[in-house]
């Protein structure tokens, strides 16, 4: 239970003169589901991309089952890691089973002069891949809409298969970076009985959320992000009654406040970015 | 009769739609009779003289016997018949409008009308008056009129309240629904698509044989309002689902087609015609591969042509290649030209993949520029002495396989064949082994992750994709075909010189007509390419009057085109749903992937 799979050391992120993610510390272990909240801003997306090597960590390293991974996202996906994105980004016109089949890419090794070719070889890969594909949509219940195109699934079908996408290649660990944005309570509650589900098939999981009742509800750990530093890690019950979490979410003081403008950019960069109104209000609150 | 049926209870309200009716007041008896007695009149009016003298091309002065133009509407005329007798339900004909709508009426009787009004205004504007026209002209004028009055006087179900303009769109609409053809045998399906070859092979063959532009033009107009008059009967759609379901005997059937055009040629210039097509097509194919598939804009793509021409052209024997000693057959030279295409693309593609978007079309369109300048430049004088400079490599020898001679005319089976039918033959194997490169690549894992690259970079590469790696596969093997193409032109063209190799130019091939070629065509499709170069390339060497106008019609053209069918003259079915929000079944109208949620971040 306790052989890590990720482990990130001291990994800071700078844009300029703002820091995104300052110094954390974070390790997902074998078979975990472990949540990372924070308010918006926190820098709980960049941290994602610094684990997955869509940003090269200013500071730090990030390591798999042992070995430090170079900040490559091509790299990262084949050593084990899969993701989905806060604002999905899936293959708009490609089918939904093509899509699936383009997250099998780092598992299968067919080139250009198989494909030309057409060996036996290059059939039989062709057929398992699509078996393997399949069989992840009837996982996630798509299986009957292998033939549509992914830009015309309602939204929550979309979450889901970019989830199934993301499993195609057999990760060890899965992040997933708002899974339920979007979704209503009943497809919130499915996505629930997934996540579960792809834990019991070996895969760990660490998700962002801002649905409380939905993380602390799955996962055995929560971390709490907070202007780019890790505030508080802990099981469900410690994190949930923790003063620092719920003041760096009501807005009260708390120890090592960072700068008045520092705060003041994060904000500004905080309404640059699109936000919904039932944050405003919250951000209201914070002032 | 079905309104009788669906009349309500008495007491109910008058029901608010009005009954469907025409834009021109007509019984519906009385459209469709004119529709049939028009489009038999405009057909029969070919058989007058339209003018008195023969100096309006194609001589119209014959009672008795259609000639050019005419013929166009004769044909135009017949189809409208035929439709207006499929539309009175008459038997054996059922399967031509199958959805029993008003729009391929609609579009046929408007193709002979154009075509007839476009030859009689010809005929004026160029003899000087309409005193130039015979009553046989004037009788044709009236004939073609006549079933664009009954087609527009057909009851049109949307004429309700919205504008004449929406009215006139629904009247030329697709139905949405088309009835499912009834299953039929193998061997029926494989009858129906040798059928529509044979047809297809006749009317390009005409197309190309066109003699004068006014005819091209006509030509033009026929083609395109019965292909639209076929695609709203829904036919085109039962065409594809018949091609799909024997694609390997479509496949072979056109390439039959392909191989019988020569045969059918009497005139070598013709034969001319179609190689160049050929080559032009071939290179279109490999630059969507780049431009398709992977969503590389490649705005230098000629240049690989160019080096593929010139290292044919060098290895040829010529007197005038630098290095003449030198004479591979050709399956070495063609090896040779793709290869050195191969290294250039890598070595093109290498520093300038990593670029996206934008920057990559600018530094490609440099590097385009730069082969042709340099291949001017290497002359001995104002740089080494490989490429003869402006004067280029002239006297390339025709090819020779085991002594079959691709210079000489030689009789097979009662054919003559000359020297450009017989380049043609061999650009066709050349065509064949693209086309089965660009379909085995397209699907297969790369293929899926060019496309993937396409769609969405970041996304890809957090799918395990190495973008700069399958970009720049896609880069070289592009490159590669087109050098591959390259080698054979060398050898029609008996001599290469630097000046085709350039961005933009009123003649094919250049990257921008190439480019342009995919597009038209349809991204992403195999036909869409070569259908686009064949109109691309016949479009100047037809309408020659055009002259220097003819880069501007071209623009006007292509402008049009992607504003009413953006997705290019073959659409990929990946791209219609792209550009057409509609088409797939059970979709809710307003879900796209960049829809933001209704969000329920709580914040807090
Ligand atoms: N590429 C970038 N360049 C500059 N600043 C960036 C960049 N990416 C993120 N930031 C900034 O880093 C901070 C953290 O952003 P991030 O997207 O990681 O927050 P988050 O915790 O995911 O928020 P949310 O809950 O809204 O998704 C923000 O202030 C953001 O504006
Ligand atoms: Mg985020």
């Amino acid at each position: 239970m306790t052989t890590p799979v990720l482990e990130a050391r001291d990994v800071t992120m700078r844009f300029g003169g703002l820091t995104a993610v300052r110094s954390v510390d974070f390790t997902v272990n074998a078979g975990e589901i472990v949540g990372l909240i924070g308010p918006n801003g926190a820098g709980k997306t960049t941290f994602f991309n610094c684990l997955t090597g869509l940003y090269v960590p200013t500071e730090g390293t990030v390591s798999y089952k042992g070995t430090v991974l170079p900040p490559k996202p091509h790299l990262v996906t084949q050593a084990g890691i899969a993701r989905t994105f806060q604002n999905i980004r899936l293959f708009a016109n490609m089918t939904v089973l093509e899509n699936v089949l383009v997250g099998r890419h780092t598992r299968t090794k067919e080139g250009l002069w198989s494909a030309l070719l057409r060996g036996p070889g290059f059939k039989k890969a062709e057929r398992a891949s699509e078996e393997r594909a399949m069989e992840l949509l009837e996982f996630i219940g798509l299986a009957h809409k292998r033939d549509h195109l992914a830009r015309n699934l309602p939204y929550g079908e979309q979450r889901k298969l970019e989830i199934a996408r993301a499993m195609a290649s057999e990760p060890g660990l899965l992040l997933l970076d708002e899974p339920t944005a979007g979704m209503n309570p009943q497809e919130t509650r499915a996505t629930e009985e997934l996540v579960f589900a792809i834990r019991d098939r070996g895969i760990a999981v660490l998700l962002i959320e801002h649905d409380m009742r939905f993380v602390f509800n799955l996962s055995d750990r929560v971390a709490v992000l907070v202007q780019g530093e890790k505030l508080v890690e802990g099981t469900s019950d410690v994190v949930q009654a923790d003063e620092r979490v719920i003041a760096a979410y009501l807005g009260e003081p708390f120890e090592g406040d960072p700068g008045e403008a520092e705060a003041a950019e994060v904000e500004a960069a905080e309404a640059a970015a699109e936000a919904p109104s039932t944050t405003s209000s919250t951000k209201g609150e914070a002032k | 009769m079905t309104e009788t049926t669906k009349t309500p209870a008495p007491d109910a309200v008058p029901t608010p739609t009005p009954a469907p009716r025409g834009l021109l007041p007509l019984p519906t008896a009385a459209a469709r009779a004119l529709l049939l007695a028009g489009g038999i009149a405009t057909a029969a009016s070919a058989y007058l003289a339209w003018t008195w003298t023969a100096e309006f091309p194609g001589d119209l002065t014959f009672n008795g016997y259609p000639g050019g133009l005419q013929w166009l509407t004769f044909t135009a005329g017949l189809l409208t018949a035929l439709f207006a007798l499929a539309s009175y339900g008459v038997r054996g004909l059922g399967w031509l409008l199958p959805a029993r709508n008003n729009a391929p009426l609609v579009l046929t009787a408007l193709g002979g009308f154009t075509v007839t009004w476009f030859t009689v205004i010809a005929i004026s504007a160029q003899l000087g008056g309409v005193v130039n026209l015979e009553p046989g002209g004037w009788i044709a004028a009236v004939a073609s009129l006549l079933p664009v009055l009954g087609a527009f006087a057909l009851p049109q179900e949307r004429t309700g309240t919205d504008g004449t303009k929406e009215t006139l769109k629904a009247y030329v609409a697709k139905p949405d629904r088309i009835p499912a053809a009834q299953a039929t045998a193998p061997w029926i399906q494989r009858a129906v698509i040798t059928v529509v070859t044979i047809i297809g092979l006749g009317v390009f063959t005409y197309g190309i044989d066109t003699e004068y532009g006014e005819l091209f033009i006509g030509y033009l107009f026929v083609v395109t309002f019965a292909m639209w008059a076929l695609h709203t009967a829904g036919l085109m759609d039962r065409f594809s689902a018949l091609v799909a379901a024997n694609r390997s005997f479509t496949l072979a059937m056109g390439f039959a087609a392909a191989i019988a055009f020569p045969f059918t040629q009497t005139d070598d210039h013709y034969a001319n015609i179609g190689v160049n097509i050929l080559i032009f097509g071939t290179v279109a194919l490999g630059l969507n591969i780049v431009v398709g598939l992977a969503g590389l804009l490649d705005l230098g793509y000629v240049a690989f042509l160019g080096v593929g021409a010139y290292t044919a052209a060098l290895v040829s024997g010529s007197e005038f290649s630098t290095i003449s000693g030198v004479h591979l057959p050709f399956w070495a030279s063609a090896l040779a030209g793709a290869a050195a295409s191969l290294v250039f693309g890598v070595l093109i593609g290498a520093p300038t993949l990593r670029l996206r978007g934008d920057y990559l079309a600018i530094v490609t369109l440099g590097f385009g520029e730069i082969f042709r300048i340099a291949v001017n430049n290497m002359d001995g004088d104002s740089g080494p002495d490989v490429t003869n400079g402006p004067n280029g490599i002239a006297n390339i020898p025709d090819l020779n396989f085991f002594g079959f001679n691709f210079g000489q005319a030689h009789d097979i089976g009662g054919f003559t064949l000359g020297r450009f039918a017989n380049y043609y033959l061999l650009m066709v194997l050349i065509m064949a082994i693209v086309v089965l490169v660009y379909t085995r690549a397209a699907d297969s894992r790369i293929g899926r992750s060019w496309i993937a690259i396409r769609e969405d970079e970041t996304a890809a590469t957090a799918m395990g994709i190495n973008g700069f790696r399958v970009k720049l596969v896609a880069f070289a093997l592009g490159a590669s075909l087109a050098g591959l193409a390259g080698t054979v032109s060398a050898h029609v063209t008996y001599s290469v010189v630097p000046t085709p190799y350039q961005f933009a130019g009123s003649t094919p091939p250049n990257s921008a007509f190439l480019l342009a070629a995919v597009v038209l065509g349809g991204m992403g499709t195999v036909a869409g390419p070569l259908l686009g170069a064949a109109l691309l390339y016949l479009l100047p060497e037809k309408l020659v009057f055009l002259q220097d106008k003819s880069l501007l019609a071209f623009g006007i053209a292509l402008i049009l085109l992607m504003r009413f069918r953006p997705e290019g003259i073959i659409a990929n079915r990946r791209r219609q749903l792209e550009f057409h929000e509609t088409g797939q079944l059970d979709v809710p109208k307003q879900t796209t992937l960049t829809d933001e949620p209704a969000v329920t971040k709580a914040g807090a």
